[in-house]
């Protein structure tokens, strides 16, 4: 290694021996040293620019290949995607109360077309025409030849259409995936289910949104992905439920009844074991809503629920648990029942004559219109609002379908006086079949309020009281005492304490009046009649039956048969025992003594 | 002998100013420019209409200001073009003063428009920006800071100028304006990296950069919150990044149309920091990759003719203009294609704003002016061995 001295002494020496300066050397030298400095440092910048050089090129490349990327990713169905926010797709399971699927969701295909890509439109439209018999080839064909560049062509398909679909083999048609929500059970439960529907719809996925029933009021919670792996449990039972429908139709058919309700709920808790509207339908193939005519004349239209009727004489122990709840009477004191009873232009009358005077209790065996409106009398009617608006059956019942918010009772305008008389009998007060269960499970229970609810709940719901548990206990022996012997006394089940009240009401025309031949006819119950746990509202709309020479509508001849043969059925799937009444244990021991 | 007598006639060694420059100019990068400034005030005519009609001006009156100050800051770029490299020494430093006593007044006379950081001055018919005129300052303060520490007995220039570039980072993160602060710390470490830094610290460096970026992440919510959307893989399509992200995609190759675009009016910054996506939406993929091939043209000529630049002041200071010049068009455009996270970075020349033109055609014209031919070595280059 040739090592530079800093100073070039030997050449300094020199001059300075000759005399020069030698301060001209050294700025030579220095100058030299530093072009040479210079020309090293410019040799290790150019390689280092040249890296940046390249860095950037590579970075500006990039972009420019992102940018391509980005403008050239294209949307598959502009709209859609526009919108921006992807489509969830999935939507949980609706179980029962036994964890039984009552909805699922399946994967099937929907088809869609995308023109430009065709190769021969028309060959495809025949060929679809052939798969698919109620699509229209010429349409399609119009569709496919002229400027849409996207055509749907079917929403659901199944796996033998999609292989017949993919046999034409035309890059045009495709396939994207599509949940589609199935009923496995039918028609079974179809008015608390509802149904669904695609919401938005993409290429890849469609969003399934609930139309009708718990499937609408649960959207959010069957649609929210943090939820996908817990289902919706239902408190129905699956069991009870077909076992309910089953008898309830050929009840309506028997009594020739255009249609019929039914409603099963645990008096303790609010659960609603089975709820039954018919004529129903399927969910899977849900029918379009009427467009014209009444409302319930429409298979979707849930009576249970929907339906406001005046219920007729089930109200009455109503009226005669409050006048107990004051203090106003005793089950035997004795009421006035001589009838008519006139009030203004009005006149109160009985179905038969039942004698002057008749017990509080025979008031209810014999459904005396003219005794429970003496009783109303002297409750007054804002106690009596206040007492029927304490049981719930002023407001919109709380149960979870999303028909239950038009099912609003219909109040009197004013509630005078002689309302009061009239809703003490049950006219004049229009309630759904679920309100008068909730009614009924209250004084089952003991006295306290109950919230009918679709969804399984752990344990007893004590809501506020309403009546005292005497009370109760003695408007229970009532009831009792109206099926043993009383209007009710077909409702008798061997081994299954009944105890209910019958209810037939005229049914109201459109003009304003009554019809003389037409009635709604309902059983209210509650078994077994001494520790009730369920309580059974059963109503028939426009039931008629020939029996003892006579056309029968009242409900003692319509309902509670029906009724009773589905007490028959459901108790046991109810984990029911039969057993024996403790008042006739009681009466045995009295006869031995 | 009239010379030998009278002294020489004081004549003008060389070519009258204008075909010297014209001859030793760039040529390349200053048509780069014109044209980018052309795109610029096409871009205007689309992005700018929405705002002038929400501020309540005539649809063109924000065309015709970036007009009018694109004239300005062309005129400033040639000018600046002309000086020699000393004069633009000299002037930069100044101008590099003035800016950073203007940029240490800020929170005193500053205004923030509303968008929460103070890095404006309102002069009435236009806000300035101190920083803007900053960064080219900075950067031929630290580039002579740097060459003069290679002189035998120079001053410590690398630490001077790394103190300096300190101060002036945290002052721009006070503003706050993170941006900005990582331009100048990028351009004096480009600098450094030129000027022959080791390997060693230039790794230790990078490794600072990342601690102070999850600092300043720790430390501030309006820089977290940016980060976050920018790691979220979810785009959620009402923010600036969809709306752009959505731009782009409906511009496909050759764009909607002119007029037709519709993410000016959703995005709030369609004229400043998101032109790219208007320009996209509009125009298409096309007019995007000329604009990038512009930018790149610029930078890397600048770089290539640099590569022969003999004197180490012009080399550095070159270079970090040029460098500076290059990484803000690509941090907005890396925004805009979800590459890099949100910065609010305009794009030179293209954006709408008066003082980032003028400013940018202060620092492309130092860039021209020290990019310019010049000799280099007489005839030691011609040997190719110079100096020895």
């Amino acid at each position: 290694m040739i090592r530079t001295p800093l100073r070039p002494l030997a050449r300094i020496l020199e001059a300075r021996a000759k005399g020069e300066n030698p301060d001209v050397i050294e700025r030579e030298n220095t100058r030299l040293r530093h072009e040479e400095m210079r020309d090293q440092t410019r040799a290790r910048s150019e390689g280092r620019l040249l890296v940046l050089g390249v860095m950037f090129l590579c970075a500006y490349a990039v972009i420019g290949v992102r940018m391509g990327v980005m403008a050239g990713s294209e949307p598959e169905e502009p709209r859609a995607r526009a919108e921006g926010s992807h489509i969830v797709a999935q939507r949980s399971d609706i179980v029962d109360r036994r964890g039984r699927v009552l909805a699922t969701n399946l994967e099937t295909h929907s088809l869609y077309a995308q023109p430009p890509q065709m190769i021969d439109p028309v060959r495809v439209a025949g060929a679809l025409a052939e798969i698919f018999p109620d699509l229209d080839e010429e349409r399609l064909v119009r569709d496919f030849t002229g400027k849409r560049k996207f055509v749907w062509i079917k929403r659901k398909i199944s796996p033998e259409q999609k292989q017949a679909v993919h046999d034409i083999g035309d890059p045009g048609l495709l396939f994207g995936p599509r949940e589609m929500r199935l009923y496995p059970n039918g028609k079974l439960a179809s008015h608390v289910l509802g149904g669904a529907s695609f919401g938005r719809e993409g290429v890849d996925a469609a969003e399934l949104i609930g139309v009708a029933g718990v499937e609408k009021v649960f959207d959010d919670f069957l649609r929210d992905p943090s939820e996908e792996s817990r289902p919706l449990q239902l408190s129905l039972d699956l069991t009870v439920q077909a076992a309910a429908e089953q008898v309830l139709w050929g009840g309506m058919k028997l009594m020739n009844a255009k249609g019929a309700a039914s409603v099963l709920m645990d008096v303790h808790t609010g659960e609603v074991i089975s709820v039954v509207s018919l004529p129903d339908f399927d969910p899977n193939d849900r029918p379009r809503g009427p467009t014209e005519g009444a409302p319930d004349d429409t298979p979707l239209f849930n009576r249970a629920v929907q339906g406001v009727y005046e219920l007729g004489s089930t109200f009455k122990i109503f009226t005669v648990a409050q006048a107990l709840e004051l203090d106003l009477v005793e089950p035997s004191t004795m009421v006035d029942t001589s009838g008519p009873l006139r009030w203004g232009r009005h006149r109160i009358r009985d179905f038969r004559d039942y004698g002057a005077e008749l017990t509080v209790e025979d008031v209810i065996a014999k459904s005396s219109n003219v005794g429970t409106a003496r009783l109303a009398q002297k409750i007054g009617a804002e106690e009596q609002r206040a007492f029927l608006a304490a049981l719930g059956l002023l407001e919109r019942t709380p149960a979870e379908i999303v028909e239950a918010s038009g099912s609003t009772p219909l109040l009197p305008k004013k509630w005078s006086e002689i309302s009061a008389m009239t809703i003490s009998y049950g006219h004049g007060l229009s309630v759904s079949p679920m309100h008068l269960a909730a009614g009924y499970a209250a004084i089952a229970n003991g006295g306290t309020r109950i919230k009918p609810t679709l969804l399984k709940r752990d344990g007893r719901q004590d809501g506020p009281r309403v009546m005292r548990p005497q009370v109760a206990a003695a408007a229970r022996d009532m009831l009792r005492k109206a099926v043993t012997d009383g209007t009710a006394s077909f409702g008798d089940v061997p081994g299954y304490v009944v105890g209910g009240k019958t209810g037939t009401a005229d049914k109201p025309t459109p003009q304003g009046g009554y019809y003389e031949d037409k009635v709604i006819a309902s059983f209210a119950s509650i078994f077994p009649a001494h520790d009730p746990k369920y309580v059974l509202v059963l109503t028939l709309d426009e039931p008629e039956t020939f029996a003892l020479d006579e056309v029968r509508r009242t409900a003692g001849w319509t309902a509670v048969p029906v009724a009773a043969e589905m007490i028959n059925r459901l108790a046991p799937l109810l984990g029911l025992r039969p057993q024996l009444e403790p008042g006739q244990l009681a009466g045995i021991t009295l006869t031995s003594n | 002998m009239t010379e030998m007598v009278y002294g020489a006639v004081p004549a003008r060694s060389g070519d009258p100013i204008l075909p010297r420059w014209w001859r030793t100019v760039d040529r390349w990068s200053l048509s780069c420019i014109l044209i980018l400034f052309g795109i610029g005030l096409l871009l205007a005519l689309a992005a700018s209409v929405p705002l002038a009609e929400k501020n309540g001006f005539g649809a063109f009156h924000y065309v015709s200001r970036q007009a009018v100050f694109g004239i300005a800051g062309l005129l400033v770029m040639l000018i600046t073009s002309m000086l020699p490299p000393d004069l633009v020494r000299r002037l930069a430093v100044l101008g590099f003063l003035v800016a950073f006593v203007a940029l240490l007044g800020l929170p005193f006379f500053g205004t923030d428009f509303g968008k929460g950081a103070m890095r404006w001055y309102s002069l009435g018919f236009a806000s300035v920006q101190p920083s803007e005129f900053l960064k080219p300052g900075f950067v031929v303060v630290a580039a002579w800071m740097m060459a003069a520490s290679q002189e035998i007995n120079g001053p410590p220039g690398k630490s001077l100028s790394l103190i300096l570039a300190g101060i002036i980072v945290v002052l721009l993160a006070l503003q706050p304006d993170f941006g900005q602060a990582a331009l100048i710390m990028f351009g004096w470490g480009v600098i450094y990296f030129v000027a022959g830094a080791p390997i060693v610290i230039l790794l230790v460096l990078a490794g600072l950069a990342v601690l102070g970026g999850s600092l300043a992440y720790n430390s501030s919510e309006h820089f977290a919150r940016r980060i976050d959307g920018f790691l979220n893989p979810e785009l959620d399509p009402r923010t600036q990044l969809g709306f752009a992200f959505n731009a782009i995609r409906e511009g496909g190759l050759f764009g909607v149309g002119v007029g037709e675009g519709k993410v000016k009016w959703s995005l709030p910054d369609a004229h400043t920091d998101f032109i790219i996506a208007v320009a996209a939406e509009e125009y298409g993929l096309v007019l995007v990759l000329v604009i990038i091939t512009l930018y790149a043209s610029v930078v890397l000529r600048s770089l290539w003719r640099l590569m022969r630049e003999r004197d180490p002041f012009i080399r550095l200071a070159g270079t970090g203009l040029a460098v500076i010049f290059g990484v803000q068009a690509m941090i907005n455009m890396g925004v805009a294609v979800r590459l890099l996270p949100a910065k609010g970075m305009t794009l030179p020349f293209v954006s709408y704003g008066g003082s980032s033109l003028i400013a940018g055609g202060i620092a492309v014209g130092m860039l021209l002016a020290l990019t310019r031919t010049r000799p280099q070595g007489g005839i030691d280059e011609i040997f190719g061995r110079a100096g020895r």
